[in-house]
Protein backbone atom coordinates (compact mmCIF):
# COMPACT_ATOMS: atom_id res chain seq x y z
CA UNK A 1 0.00 0.00 0.00
CA UNK A 2 2.88 2.50 0.89
CA UNK A 3 5.19 1.39 -2.09
CA UNK A 4 3.54 4.63 -3.69
CA UNK A 5 5.20 6.68 -1.43
CA UNK A 6 8.40 4.52 -1.61
CA UNK A 7 8.52 5.24 -5.67
CA UNK A 8 8.30 8.92 -4.84
CA UNK A 9 10.80 9.60 -2.12
CA UNK A 10 12.88 7.49 -4.13
CA UNK A 11 12.42 9.72 -7.15
CA UNK A 12 12.70 12.87 -4.87
CA UNK A 13 15.80 11.97 -3.10
CA UNK A 14 18.28 9.63 -5.49
CA UNK A 15 16.93 11.12 -9.32
CA UNK A 16 15.68 14.79 -8.33
CA UNK A 17 18.17 15.27 -5.71
CA UNK A 18 20.92 13.07 -7.23
CA UNK A 19 21.91 11.91 -3.85
CA UNK A 20 23.57 8.60 -3.69
CA UNK A 21 21.79 6.01 -2.22
CA UNK A 22 22.95 4.06 0.65
CA UNK A 23 24.62 7.46 2.14
CA UNK A 24 23.70 8.82 5.56
CA UNK A 25 22.36 11.69 3.74
CA UNK A 26 20.92 9.49 1.28
CA UNK A 27 19.22 7.73 3.77
CA UNK A 28 17.78 10.79 5.96
CA UNK A 29 16.45 12.19 2.99
CA UNK A 30 14.46 9.53 1.58
CA UNK A 31 13.37 8.59 4.67
CA UNK A 32 12.04 12.44 5.33
CA UNK A 33 10.10 12.48 1.77
CA UNK A 34 8.62 9.12 2.72
CA UNK A 35 7.42 9.62 5.95
CA UNK A 36 5.93 13.21 5.51
CA UNK A 37 3.81 11.85 1.91
CA UNK A 38 2.98 9.02 3.26
CA UNK A 39 1.56 10.84 7.31
CA UNK A 40 0.26 13.64 6.07
CA UNK A 41 -2.11 11.00 3.32
CA UNK A 42 -2.68 8.74 5.94
CA UNK A 43 -3.63 11.51 8.55
CA UNK A 44 -6.52 13.26 5.70
CA UNK A 45 -8.03 9.90 6.10
CA UNK A 46 -8.13 9.14 9.25
CA UNK A 47 -9.24 12.16 10.55
CA UNK A 48 -12.50 12.07 7.91
CA UNK A 49 -13.33 8.93 9.57
CA UNK A 50 -12.71 9.83 13.33
CA UNK A 51 -14.29 12.67 13.38
CA UNK A 52 -17.24 11.04 12.21
CA UNK A 53 -17.33 8.71 15.23
CA UNK A 54 -16.50 11.92 16.92
CA UNK A 55 -19.81 13.84 15.65
CA UNK A 56 -21.68 11.48 18.25
CA UNK A 57 -19.84 12.70 21.09
CA UNK A 58 -19.54 16.61 21.32
CA UNK A 59 -18.48 17.78 25.18
CA UNK A 60 -22.10 18.79 26.49
CA UNK A 61 -23.41 15.02 25.70
CA UNK A 62 -19.94 13.69 27.31
CA UNK A 63 -20.96 16.28 30.50
CA UNK A 64 -24.61 14.66 30.63
CA UNK A 65 -23.22 11.02 30.05
CA UNK A 66 -20.61 11.57 32.84
CA UNK A 67 -22.60 13.31 36.10
CA UNK A 68 -24.63 9.55 35.84
CA UNK A 69 -21.60 8.21 37.03
CA UNK A 70 -19.75 7.89 40.43
CA UNK A 71 -16.01 6.55 41.97
CA UNK A 72 -14.45 4.27 39.88
CA UNK A 73 -16.67 3.38 36.78
CA UNK A 74 -16.71 7.45 36.29
CA UNK A 75 -13.11 7.58 36.47
CA UNK A 76 -13.20 4.88 33.30
CA UNK A 77 -16.10 5.96 31.59
CA UNK A 78 -14.55 9.88 32.16
CA UNK A 79 -10.96 8.69 30.86
CA UNK A 80 -13.03 6.44 27.79
CA UNK A 81 -14.83 9.57 26.58
CA UNK A 82 -11.42 11.31 26.23
CA UNK A 83 -10.40 9.12 23.86
CA UNK A 84 -13.58 9.98 21.58
CA UNK A 85 -14.56 13.81 22.59
CA UNK A 86 -13.16 16.17 20.53
CA UNK A 87 -11.26 19.00 22.56
CA UNK A 88 -7.95 21.21 21.58
CA UNK A 89 -6.24 22.50 24.33
CA UNK A 90 -7.70 26.18 24.18
CA UNK A 91 -10.67 24.63 24.93
CA UNK A 92 -9.64 22.67 28.51
CA UNK A 93 -10.78 25.88 30.91
CA UNK A 94 -14.26 25.43 29.49
CA UNK A 95 -14.66 21.68 29.90
CA UNK A 96 -12.75 21.97 33.05
CA UNK A 97 -15.39 24.72 34.05
CA UNK A 98 -18.08 22.82 32.68
CA UNK A 99 -17.68 19.80 34.21
CA UNK A 100 -16.98 20.92 37.65
CA UNK A 101 -19.93 23.15 37.47
CA UNK A 102 -22.59 20.42 36.86
CA UNK A 103 -20.86 18.62 39.88
CA UNK A 104 -18.81 15.89 38.20
CA UNK A 105 -16.08 15.26 40.72
CA UNK A 106 -12.96 17.04 40.55
CA UNK A 107 -10.87 13.74 39.87
CA UNK A 108 -13.16 12.45 37.31
CA UNK A 109 -13.17 15.71 35.35
CA UNK A 110 -9.09 15.19 35.59
CA UNK A 111 -9.35 11.32 34.63
CA UNK A 112 -11.06 12.97 31.79
CA UNK A 113 -8.17 16.12 30.89
CA UNK A 114 -5.39 13.38 31.40
CA UNK A 115 -6.63 10.59 28.91
CA UNK A 116 -8.02 13.27 26.09
CA UNK A 117 -4.48 14.63 24.91
CA UNK A 118 -2.80 11.14 25.82
CA UNK A 119 -4.75 9.37 23.42
CA UNK A 120 -5.21 11.29 20.85
CA UNK A 121 -7.85 8.83 18.01
CA UNK A 122 -5.50 10.61 15.38
CA UNK A 123 -1.70 9.82 16.76
CA UNK A 124 -3.13 6.10 17.86
CA UNK A 125 -4.07 5.60 14.31
CA UNK A 126 -0.68 6.62 12.85
CA UNK A 127 0.45 3.69 15.88
CA UNK A 128 -1.62 1.28 14.21
CA UNK A 129 -0.64 1.91 10.58
CA UNK A 130 3.14 2.30 11.63
CA UNK A 131 3.92 0.13 14.79
CA UNK A 132 0.77 -2.28 14.29
CA UNK A 133 -1.78 -3.02 16.36
CA UNK A 134 -0.34 -4.80 19.35
CA UNK A 135 1.47 -1.76 20.15
CA UNK A 136 -1.37 0.74 18.95
CA UNK A 137 -3.61 -1.16 22.15
CA UNK A 138 -0.97 -1.47 24.34
CA UNK A 139 -0.76 2.44 23.89
CA UNK A 140 -4.66 2.85 24.18
CA UNK A 141 -4.85 0.93 27.12
CA UNK A 142 -2.24 2.47 29.10
CA UNK A 143 -2.92 6.24 27.84
CA UNK A 144 -6.66 5.32 29.62
CA UNK A 145 -5.19 3.45 32.36
CA UNK A 146 -2.61 6.47 33.22
CA UNK A 147 -6.03 8.76 32.93
CA UNK A 148 -8.14 6.30 35.59
CA UNK A 149 -5.13 6.41 38.06
CA UNK A 150 -4.16 9.86 37.92
CA UNK A 151 -7.91 10.96 38.37
CA UNK A 152 -8.31 8.88 41.19
CA UNK A 153 -5.25 9.53 42.87
CA UNK A 154 -6.38 13.47 42.30
CA UNK A 155 -9.52 12.52 43.66
CA UNK A 156 -7.75 10.99 47.22
CA UNK A 157 -5.79 13.70 47.68
CA UNK A 158 -8.70 16.14 48.56
CA UNK A 159 -7.55 18.93 46.20
CA UNK A 160 -10.88 21.05 45.63
CA UNK A 161 -9.91 23.46 48.11
CA UNK A 162 -6.97 24.38 45.30
CA UNK A 163 -9.04 25.34 42.35
CA UNK A 164 -9.75 28.61 41.71
CA UNK A 165 -12.80 29.88 43.75
CA UNK A 166 -14.68 31.61 40.72
CA UNK A 167 -15.43 28.35 39.22
CA UNK A 168 -17.85 27.36 41.98
CA UNK A 169 -19.68 30.25 41.62
CA UNK A 170 -20.65 29.87 38.21
CA UNK A 171 -23.67 28.33 37.35
CA UNK A 172 -23.41 28.18 33.41
CA UNK A 173 -26.46 27.97 30.72
CA UNK A 174 -28.07 24.91 29.71
CA UNK A 175 -27.39 24.64 26.20
CA UNK A 176 -29.37 22.47 24.09
CA UNK A 177 -27.63 19.73 21.72
CA UNK A 178 -28.29 20.51 18.12
CA UNK A 179 -29.15 16.55 16.77
CA UNK A 180 -26.65 16.06 13.67
CA UNK A 181 -27.96 14.72 10.39
CA UNK A 182 -25.52 12.82 8.11
CA UNK A 183 -24.55 15.45 5.90
CA UNK A 184 -23.58 17.66 9.11
CA UNK A 185 -21.80 14.84 10.01
CA UNK A 186 -19.73 14.54 6.67
CA UNK A 187 -19.59 18.08 6.89
CA UNK A 188 -17.97 18.69 9.95
CA UNK A 189 -15.30 15.37 9.20
CA UNK A 190 -14.26 17.74 6.07
CA UNK A 191 -13.75 20.73 8.27
CA UNK A 192 -11.94 19.19 10.68
CA UNK A 193 -9.91 17.28 8.24
CA UNK A 194 -8.78 20.92 7.10
CA UNK A 195 -8.67 22.31 10.66
CA UNK A 196 -6.15 19.70 11.79
CA UNK A 197 -4.09 18.98 9.27
CA UNK A 198 -3.49 22.66 8.83
CA UNK A 199 -2.69 22.88 12.75
CA UNK A 200 -0.06 20.11 12.60
CA UNK A 201 1.52 19.33 9.36
CA UNK A 202 4.46 21.86 11.07
CA UNK A 203 4.59 19.37 14.32
CA UNK A 204 4.70 16.45 11.42
CA UNK A 205 7.09 18.02 8.87
CA UNK A 206 9.47 19.11 12.05
CA UNK A 207 9.02 15.56 13.89
CA UNK A 208 9.80 13.71 10.42
CA UNK A 209 13.05 16.21 10.29
CA UNK A 210 14.44 15.20 13.52
CA UNK A 211 13.29 11.43 12.85
CA UNK A 212 15.27 11.84 9.57
CA UNK A 213 17.95 13.18 11.40
CA UNK A 214 18.47 10.70 13.97
CA UNK A 215 17.65 8.10 10.82
CA UNK A 216 20.92 8.60 9.28
CA UNK A 217 22.88 10.04 11.70
CA UNK A 218 22.15 8.82 15.50
CA UNK A 219 24.52 6.65 16.92
CA UNK A 220 22.47 3.22 17.23
CA UNK A 221 24.89 1.35 20.09
CA UNK A 222 24.62 4.50 21.59
CA UNK A 223 21.11 5.11 22.57
CA UNK A 224 20.74 1.81 22.55
CA UNK A 225 23.30 1.15 25.28
CA UNK A 226 21.68 4.06 27.18
CA UNK A 227 17.73 3.95 26.24
CA UNK A 228 17.46 0.37 25.96
CA UNK A 229 15.71 -2.23 27.97
CA UNK A 230 18.36 -2.84 30.16
CA UNK A 231 19.16 0.65 31.52
CA UNK A 232 16.60 1.14 34.42
CA UNK A 233 16.83 4.52 34.51
CA UNK A 234 15.72 5.67 30.67
CA UNK A 235 12.13 5.55 30.88
CA UNK A 236 12.67 8.53 34.08
CA UNK A 237 15.01 10.59 31.85
CA UNK A 238 12.80 10.33 28.93
CA UNK A 239 9.50 11.19 31.02
CA UNK A 240 11.99 14.03 32.19
CA UNK A 241 13.26 15.49 29.13
CA UNK A 242 9.88 15.18 27.29
CA UNK A 243 8.59 17.47 29.55
CA UNK A 244 8.67 20.74 28.88
CA UNK A 245 8.63 19.71 24.72
CA UNK A 246 6.06 20.57 23.89
CA UNK A 247 4.08 18.85 20.33
CA UNK A 248 1.23 16.78 19.72
CA UNK A 249 1.37 13.39 19.60
CA UNK A 250 1.64 13.42 15.90
CA UNK A 251 4.51 15.02 15.57
CA UNK A 252 6.57 13.12 18.11
CA UNK A 253 5.53 9.62 16.08
CA UNK A 254 8.31 10.15 13.54
CA UNK A 255 10.25 10.82 16.11
CA UNK A 256 9.97 7.59 18.76
CA UNK A 257 9.84 5.60 15.27
CA UNK A 258 13.34 6.35 14.37
CA UNK A 259 14.35 6.57 17.87
CA UNK A 260 13.26 3.09 18.14
CA UNK A 261 14.71 2.04 14.63
CA UNK A 262 18.07 2.30 16.92
CA UNK A 263 17.23 0.31 19.53
CA UNK A 264 15.38 2.60 21.85
CA UNK A 265 13.31 0.43 24.09
CA UNK A 266 9.40 0.65 23.47
CA UNK A 267 8.49 1.65 26.76
CA UNK A 268 11.12 4.67 27.15
CA UNK A 269 10.31 5.70 23.67
CA UNK A 270 6.39 5.74 24.26
CA UNK A 271 6.92 7.32 28.06
CA UNK A 272 8.68 9.94 26.43
CA UNK A 273 5.69 10.20 23.76
CA UNK A 274 3.01 10.57 26.44
CA UNK A 275 5.11 13.44 28.46
CA UNK A 276 5.19 15.73 25.40
CA UNK A 277 1.73 15.35 24.90
CA UNK A 278 0.43 14.94 28.59
CA UNK A 279 2.34 17.40 30.18
CA UNK A 280 3.57 20.46 28.51
CA UNK A 281 4.56 23.99 29.73
CA UNK A 282 1.45 25.88 27.46
CA UNK A 283 -1.17 23.11 28.86
CA UNK A 284 0.29 24.10 31.83
CA UNK A 285 -0.28 28.16 30.97
CA UNK A 286 -3.97 27.17 30.38
CA UNK A 287 -4.66 25.60 33.29
CA UNK A 288 -3.63 27.91 35.46
CA UNK A 289 -6.43 29.89 34.42
CA UNK A 290 -8.45 27.76 37.15
CA UNK A 291 -6.87 25.66 39.49
CA UNK A 292 -3.97 26.93 41.68
CA UNK A 293 0.08 26.16 41.10
CA UNK A 294 -0.34 23.35 44.08
CA UNK A 295 -2.48 21.55 41.79
CA UNK A 296 -0.95 21.76 38.92
CA UNK A 297 2.58 20.44 40.90
CA UNK A 298 0.11 17.49 41.87
CA UNK A 299 -0.92 16.79 38.85
CA UNK A 300 2.02 16.72 37.26
CA UNK A 301 3.76 14.68 39.61
CA UNK A 302 0.73 12.07 39.39
CA UNK A 303 0.71 11.74 35.51
CA UNK A 304 4.57 12.14 35.78
CA UNK A 305 4.53 8.98 37.47
CA UNK A 306 1.96 7.12 36.15
CA UNK A 307 3.56 7.60 32.77
CA UNK A 308 7.17 6.08 34.38
CA UNK A 309 5.38 3.15 35.43
CA UNK A 310 3.65 2.77 31.57
CA UNK A 311 6.94 2.87 30.67
CA UNK A 312 8.61 0.08 33.09
CA UNK A 313 5.26 -1.55 32.20
CA UNK A 314 6.07 -1.99 28.82
CA UNK A 315 9.85 -2.75 28.36
CA UNK A 316 9.02 -5.69 30.98
CA UNK A 317 5.95 -6.49 28.32
CA UNK A 318 7.97 -6.52 25.39
CA UNK A 319 9.84 -9.29 26.78
CA UNK A 320 7.30 -11.93 26.00
CA UNK A 321 5.47 -10.05 23.01
CA UNK B 1 -28.74 42.90 17.01
CA UNK B 2 -26.06 41.52 18.42
CA UNK B 3 -23.74 39.16 17.12
CA UNK B 4 -21.66 37.65 19.75
CA UNK B 5 -18.19 35.76 19.48
CA UNK B 6 -17.06 33.47 21.78
CA UNK B 7 -13.28 32.38 22.03
CA UNK B 8 -10.15 32.94 23.89
CA UNK B 9 -8.70 34.59 20.70
CA UNK B 10 -7.15 31.27 19.16
CA UNK B 11 -7.30 30.97 15.44
CA UNK B 12 -10.68 30.02 14.22
CA UNK B 13 -11.65 33.24 17.15
CA UNK B 14 -10.31 35.02 14.64
CA UNK B 15 -11.74 33.34 11.22
CA UNK B 16 -15.36 33.13 12.93
CA UNK B 17 -15.28 36.96 13.40
CA UNK B 18 -13.66 37.43 10.14
CA UNK B 19 -16.87 35.08 8.76
CA UNK B 20 -19.66 37.64 11.11
CA UNK B 21 -18.05 40.11 9.70
CA UNK B 22 -18.38 39.15 6.06
CA UNK B 23 -22.21 37.88 6.74
CA UNK B 24 -22.95 41.22 8.24
CA UNK B 25 -21.39 44.11 5.55
CA UNK B 26 -22.88 41.21 2.66
CA UNK B 27 -26.95 41.03 4.10
CA UNK B 28 -26.58 44.56 4.93
CA UNK B 29 -27.99 43.94 8.46
CA UNK B 30 -27.60 46.59 11.49
CA UNK B 31 -25.35 44.70 13.73
CA UNK B 32 -22.63 45.26 16.29
CA UNK B 33 -19.94 42.31 16.71
CA UNK B 34 -18.66 41.82 20.13
CA UNK B 35 -15.89 39.46 21.08
CA UNK B 36 -16.13 37.08 24.50
CA UNK B 37 -12.80 36.19 25.03
CA UNK B 38 -13.11 35.38 28.72
CA UNK B 39 -12.98 32.00 29.46
CA UNK B 40 -15.49 32.53 32.70
CA UNK B 41 -17.64 34.14 30.11
CA UNK B 42 -17.66 31.47 27.81
CA UNK B 43 -18.25 28.65 30.71
CA UNK B 44 -21.00 30.51 31.78
CA UNK B 45 -22.87 30.65 28.33
CA UNK B 46 -22.66 26.95 28.16
CA UNK B 47 -19.87 26.89 26.01
CA UNK B 48 -17.45 23.81 26.57
CA UNK B 49 -15.88 24.12 22.96
CA UNK B 50 -14.59 27.50 21.15
CA UNK B 51 -15.02 28.97 18.84
CA UNK B 52 -19.00 30.12 19.37
CA UNK B 53 -21.16 32.51 17.70
CA UNK B 54 -24.47 33.81 19.28
CA UNK B 55 -27.36 36.05 18.38
CA UNK B 56 -28.64 38.26 20.55
CA UNK B 57 -27.21 36.41 23.83
CA UNK B 58 -28.37 32.83 22.38
CA UNK B 59 -26.07 30.57 21.32
CA UNK B 60 -25.97 29.32 18.12
CA UNK B 61 -22.86 27.66 16.52
CA UNK B 62 -20.13 26.33 18.65
CA UNK B 63 -17.18 24.54 18.37
CA UNK B 64 -16.46 25.16 15.01
CA UNK B 65 -15.72 28.19 12.65
CA UNK B 66 -19.62 28.74 11.08
CA UNK B 67 -19.23 29.59 7.72
CA UNK B 68 -20.55 33.05 5.80
CA UNK B 69 -23.61 31.56 4.42
CA UNK B 70 -24.71 29.90 8.21
CA UNK B 71 -23.95 33.32 9.64
CA UNK B 72 -26.34 34.76 6.69
CA UNK B 73 -28.90 32.43 7.78
CA UNK B 74 -28.49 33.22 11.66
CA UNK B 75 -29.47 37.33 10.83
CA UNK B 76 -31.84 36.41 8.51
Amino acid sequence: MFTVFERFADLVTYTLFGIEAGTRLGDSVHFFFYDTTKIIFLLSIMIFFISIIRSYFPPEKTKKLLSNYRKITGHVMASLLGVVTPFCSCSSVPIFIGFVESGIPLGVTFSFLITSPIVNEVALVMLYTIFGWKIGTLYLASGILVGIVGGIVIEALGMEKHVEEYVYQISAQESEIKELDWSDRIDFAKEEVKEIVSRVWLYVIIGIGIGAAIHGYAPAELLAQYAGADNPLSVIAAVIVGIPLYSNAVGTIPIVEALMGKGVALGTALSFMMATTALSLPAMVILRKVIKPKLITVFVTVVGISIIGVGYMFNFVMNFV
Amino acid sequence: MKITIYGPGCKNCVNLADNAKKAVSETGVEAEIEKVEDMKEIAMAGIMSTPAIGIDGEVKIKGRVATVDEIKELLA
